[in-house]
């Protein structure tokens, strides 16, 4: 299994060895794709990617927490949550990629 | 918003490229960041958020139809966090 972390860098660097653009703009054009899903995202708008997966926003409502140390107990809040459904397809790579034979 | 929505924006901020060039830009983000989990790397998107594999232990299922029990192997299961920065703005911070 790998421990690497991939950045934005990685990503740019791949966009800039796909399609040959300046390393520069293919970092530009990366934060604007993450840019255009997270406006969407605070919109409220669901952003589905086909073989990819579906971000969704959803609406918690509010309860009582309680700190799990002192045991006091805390208000939470209504907010909204971020999921992410993976993709049949992804889920199925990334079984088969993690596999130990 | 869809896969070809986000193409269509970012190819309308820059008219410069090929709308088939967009297209493998984009294309190529979210396979690179597939490709990564199929390895067992984590992807960090700081702001946006992390990807990562989570390990689902091995355990004894049940059929829920027929009651049989079933022998579920360990498997390996795509996962994503929020990044504080889109967490906030999710919440209008």
């Amino acid at each position: 299994m790998g421990e690497k972390t991939v950045t934005r860098m990685d990503l740019s660097e791949a966009v800039f060895r796909e399609v040959g653009l300046s390393r520069n703009e293919s970092a530009q054009l990366v934060e604007s794709m993450l840019e255009h899903m997270s406006d969407a995202l605070v919109r409220g708008e669901q952003v589905k990617i086909s073989s990819f997966g579906t971000f969704s926003v959803r609406e918690k409502s509010a309860r009582v927490g309680r700190n799990p140390k002192t045991g006091q107990e805390v208000p939470i809040q209504p907010r909204r949550v971020l999921t992410f459904r993976p993709s049949h397809l992804m889920k199925d790579r990334v079984a088969a990629g993690n596999r130990k034979d | 918003m869809i896969r070809s929505e986000l193409i269509a924006k970012i190819a309308e901020e820059n008219p410069h490229l090929y709308q088939r060039d967009v297209e493998r830009i984009v294309n190529t983000v979210f396979e690179e960041v597939t490709d990564a989990m199929a390895r067992g790397d984590r992807v960090e998107l700081r702001g946006f958020g992390a990807f990562s594999v989570k390990k689902r232990d091995a355990r004894i299922g049940r059929n829920p139809r027929t009651g049989e029990t079933v022998h579920v192997e360990e498997k390996f299961v795509p996962f994503f966090k929020t990044g504080k920065l889109l967490r906030d703005r999710l919440n209008g911070k």
